[in-house]
C-alpha cells in the first residue's frame, strides 16, 4: 500500500508539469451489500439491484470527461458482501487499490469498516446509512456523509408542513427500531418548529406478505379503522422506514387527510422526477446509461464520487492526503443540481443540502422553506446544527 | 463602411449591439427597437417594441426555448429549443419560424463567428460544441468538451472560441480554424456564461453555484481576477451569478445575480460591485439596445423583462412576457 501511496504522489506531481504524460490514476471503491434487496409496499418503489453504485459509476464518468483535460483517470471497483460476509476484510482488499471508498452500509458495519481503515488514510463516505448517531457520537474523522440523516429529512418536511398551516399532526409510528428512530426525529422537529403531535400510534408488524392476490380489498377496510377516532389534524406523519404500513395509508384515512413522511409526501435527498437547476441533463446521462430513473441513494453516491473528482480537479492532483485535506477544508463545494452549492458541515463531516419532498410523481417543494433563517447557513437549519452536536472529530 | 464597422464590432453579435454605432450615428431621433424574448416554459417568444415598452407579437416556438440571438444580417432570429434537439430561425420580417438548424442533442446557448457564416452550439446533453455553416443550414462537425457545455463567445478577432461547461466547472479555448481545444481553464462551479471585453484583454465567466465571475487572461489562460458579490440581508446561495453584459467603452459590466433578484454594476477596472439593481424575480439574461440606452433583463419567476436605464443605473419599467423568460435579442 505504502508502494501505492507513493506511486500516486510520482505520478500527481507528473501531473502537474504536464498532462500529455500518463494520467494520474485515481481509485474509487464502492462496498455496498449483495442482496439487500428490501421489499417495498409499492412494486414501483423496489430499489433496482445496482441502486447507489449505478450513480457512483455516472459520477465516474462525469469525472472522466474532466479528468482527460486534466490527466487524470479514474475507476471504480465495485465490491458487494454477501450475508454473513466480513465488511472489514472486503473493505480492506478494496483500500489497498483506492484511496477513496464509496459505502452502502448498515451503521455497525460502516463503523467496523472505518476504524480499521483509520490509519491507512483511506478516505469513506457514507451514501446510504442516515442514522443520526453516524453524525454525532459515533462520528469518525475519516468519514464523510453524503447521505442525510434523519433529522435532516424529517425537519424538511416539518418546515414544509408549518408553512403549511398543517400543525397538528397525527403520528403513525411502525414497530421497527428504525421506525422508532425517524418517530424521534419527527418528535423533535414537530418541537422545534412548533408543530402539534395530537395523538400516537403504533403500527404493529405483525408480519405477512407484502404481495397478495386480495390484498386491496383488506387494506381498504383495516386503514380507515385504524385511524378512526383520532383527534382533530391536520395532517398525518407516518414513520415506517421499514415499509410495513405506509403507503397505505394515503386516501384510507378515516378523517380526508393529507398522509407524509414514510408515505404520501416524502422527504428525499433526490428523486426521478427532480428537474430543476439544470437536473434534466444529468437525469438524461443516468437514464442513459442505466436504462432506468435515478434514486435518492444513486445520488448519494454520485455526489461522493463527484465530491471525490472536483477535489482532484481543484487541486490538480490525485493525492489522497491532499484530496482529502481539501474535501475537509473550507474552500470545498461541489455543485449538485438543488440550486445551491453543498459544503461539508466541519463539525461532523455531514453534507450540507437542500431536501426534495415528493409525492412519488413530481417534486412539491424543496426544504429549508423560506423563512426559516440561520446565521450561518440555511442549510442548516435542517438536522442538528453545531451547537447541538455531540460529535468529537478524531 | 457598414461592412468593416460589422466587422470591427463582430463580437457583440450575442447581446445584439451589431451595428449599433452605425444605426447611432445615422438615426439621430430617439429609436425604437425590437426585442425579442424565449419564454422557457411557453414555448414562445414573445416580440418587444422598445418605444412603447409594450409586447406586440408573440411567436410560438418548438419546446423550451433558450438561446436567442440575431443573424448578422438581422434577417433572421435564431432561437435553441432544447427538447426539440434543434435550433429554429424566425424570420424577423413576418416574425414566424421558417426553417431549422441542425445542432446536437438539447442546445441551449450558440456563438457566431464575424462574418455570420459559422454557427457552434453548445449541446448540453452530450458533452459537444457542435458547429453549422449557416450558409447552407448543415452541420460541420462536433467538439468534445467537459460535461454540461453552455456559454459560448467568440474572440473578438474570431480565432478563439469559449466554452464553459457546467459540470466540469472549466473553459475551454478553442481554435476555430482547427476545431481543437487549446486551453481548459478551471472556474468556480457551474459556470454559464462567457464575455469578452471589447478589447479582448480579458474574458469574464460567470458561475452560477460558485457566485462569481471568473475574469480569465485569455492569452495566458489563467484566471486573473474574481469579481465578488455581497448584498447585505441576503442569504449568499441565492447570489447566482449568470448573463454578463459590457458597455462598449468596457468601462461598465452588468452581472445577472439569479435568485437575489438583482443586476450587479460593475466597474471593470476595478472589478468592484458599485450597485445593485433590484430587478424581477431570478434574473437570467440581458441584451442592450443598439444606442446603449436601456439594458433589458429577463426575469425567470416572475415572468417579466426590466429595462434598466444605462446612464442612470436605474430600472424604469418592467413588462410582462411568456412564462420563465430566459433569453434575449434585440434587433440591430
Amino acid at each position: 500500500m505504502f508502494r501505492w501511496l507513493l506511486g500516486l504522489i510520482g505520478l500527481g506531481l507528473a501531473a502537474t508539469s504536464t498532462f500529455a504524460a500518463e494520467p494520474v490514476q485515481i481509485g474509487v471503491g464502492y462496498l455496498g451489500v449483495a442482496g439487500s434487496a428490501r421489499s417495498t409496499l409499492s412494486l414501483v418503489d423496489q430499489p433496482a439491484d445496482n441502486d447507489g453504485v449505478a450513480g457512483a459509476r455516472l459520477a465516474i464518468e462525469d469525472n472522466n470527461t474532466t479528468g482527460k483535460f486534466l490527466g487524470q483517470r479514474f475507476t471504480l471497483e465495485e465490491r458487494r458482501i454477501r450475508e454473513g460476509e466480513d465488511a472489514v476484510q472486503a473493505a480492506t482488499d478494496l483500500a489497498a487499490r483506492n484511496g477513496f471508498i464509496i459505502a452502502d452500509l448498515p451503521a455497525d458495519a460502516l463503523l467496523k469498516v472505518s476504524d480499521a481503515l483509520r490509519d491507512r488514510g483511506t478516505l469513506l463516505f457514507n451514501a446510504g446509512a442516515i442514522d443520526e448517531r453516524l453524525r454525532e457520537a459515533d462520528c469518525r474523522a475519516n468519514v464523510i456523509h453524503t447521505a442525510p440523516t434523519r433529522a435532516m429529512l424529517a425537519d424538511a418536511l416539518g418546515q414544509y408542513l408549518v408553512w403549511k398551516q398543517w400543525k397538528r399532526w397525527l403520528l403513525v409510528v411502525g414497530s421497527h427500531d428504525e421506525d422508532k428512530l425517524f418517530a424521534d426525529a419527527l418528535r423533535r422537529t414537530a418541537t422545534r418548529f412548533g408543530a402539534k403531535i395530537v395523538q400516537e400510534k403504533i403500527f404493529e408488524d405483525k408480519g405477512g406478505a407484502r404481495r397478495t392476490d386480495s390484498g386491496v380489498t383488506l387494506i381498504q377496510r383495516q386503514m380507515p379503522v385504524f385511524t378512526q377516532g383520532a383527534p382533530a389534524y391536520d395532517v398525518l406523519v407516518a414513520a415506517d422506514e421499514s415499509e410495513v404500513f405506509g403507503a397505505y395509508l394515503p386516501y384510507r384515512t378515516w378523517d380526508p387527510r393529507p398522509v407524509a413522511g414514510s408515505a404520501g409526501l416524502v422527504p428525499r435527498s433526490w428523486d426521478a422526477s427532480q428537474d430543476q437547476w439544470g437536473a434534466v441533463q444529468m437525469q438524461n446521462r443516468f437514464f442513459k446509461l442505466n436504462s432506468r430513473r435515478m434514486s435518492a441513494l444513486d445520488m448519494q453516491a454520485w455526489t461522493a464520487a463527484r465530491m471525490i473528482g472536483e477535489a482532484t480537479s481543484r487541486t490538480n492532483s490525485g493525492d489522497l492526503k491532499k484530496v482529502t485535506d481539501f474535501i475537509k477544508g473550507p474552500d470545498f463545494s461541489v455543485a449538485a443540481f438543488k440550486g445551491t452549492k453543498l459544503t461539508l458541515r466541519d463539525w461532523n463531516l455531514q453534507l450540507r443540502q437542500p431536501i426534495l419532498l415528493v409525492d412519488g410523481r413530481m417534486v412539491v417543494s424543496v426544504s429549508p422553506q423560506e423563512g426559516f433563517l440561520h446565521q450561518v447557513s440555511e442549510l442548516d437549519t435542517l438536522g442538528y446544527d453545531r451547537p447541538e452536536s455531540k460529535c468529537k472529530l478524531k | 463602411m457598414q461592412v468593416e464597422v460589422r466587422k470591427q464590432m463582430s463580437h457583440m453579435w450575442r447581446v445584439g449591439l451589431l451595428s449599433g454605432l452605425v444605426l447611432a450615428a445615422a438615426a439621430a431621433p430617439a429609436h425604437a427597437f425590437i426585442a425579442y424574448v424565449s419564454n422557457e416554459k411557453s414555448n414562445t417568444v414573445s416580440v418587444i417594441d422598445t418605444d412603447t415598452w409594450t409586447v406586440t407579437k408573440t411567436i410560438k416556438v418548438g419546446q423550451r426555448p433558450r438561446g436567442i440571438d440575431f443573424t448578422r444580417d438581422g434577417k433572421f432570429v435564431m432561437v435553441a429549443v432544447g427538447d426539440d434537439d434543434t435550433i429554429q430561425m424566425i424570420d424577423a420580417k413576418t416574425q414566424t419560424v421558417v426553417d431549422s438548424l441542425p445542432s446536437g442533442p438539447d442546445p441551449e446557448l450558440f456563438a457566431q463567428d464575424a462574418a455570420g457564416k459559422t454557427l457552434y452550439v453548445a449541446n448540453e446533453n452530450d458533452n459537444t460544441v457542435t458547429v453549422i455553416d449557416l450558409e447552407k443550414r448543415t452541420r460541420l462537425g462536433d467538439i468534445q468538451v467537459g460535461v454540461e457545455p453552455e456559454g459560448m463567445t467568440i474572440s473578438p478577432d474570431g480565432k478563439t472560441l469559449i466554452n464553459t461547461s457546467e459540470t466540469t466547472n472549466m473553459a475551454h479555448f478553442i481554435d476555430t480554424a482547427s476545431r481543437q481545444i487549446v486551453a481548459n481553464v478551471l472556474v468556480a462551479a457551474r459556470p454559464r456564461f462567457a464575455e469578452f471585453k471589447h478589447d479582448a484583454s480579458e474574458v469574464w465567466v460567470s458561475s452560477e453555484i460558485g457566485g462569481t465571475v471568473s475574469i480569465i487572461d485569455p492569452k495566458k489562460h489563467e484566471v486573473v481576477g474574481k469579481v465578488s458579490f455581497e448584498i447585505p440581508g441576503l442569504r449568499k446561495e441565492a447570489i447566482q451569478p449568470v448573463g454578463i453584459g459590457m458597455t462598449r467603452d468596457d468601462k461598465t459590466a452588468f452581472v445577472a445575480l439569479g435568485p437575489a433578484n438583482r443586476v450587479a454594476v460593475v466597474d471593470v477596472a476595478t472589478r468592484k460591485v458599485t450597485k445593485y439593481l433590484l430587478v424581477g424575480q431570478r434574473v437570467w439574461h440581458m441584451a442592450f439596445t443598439p444606442d446603449e440606452k436601456y439594458l433589458l433583463t429577463t426575469n425567470g419567476v416572475s415572468n417579466d423583462v426590466s429595462v434598466i436605464d444605462v446612464a442612470a443605473q436605474k430600472v424604469i419599467k418592467t413588462i410582462q412576457v411568456g412564462e420563465l423568460p430566459w433569453g434575449i435579442a434585440i434587433a440591430p
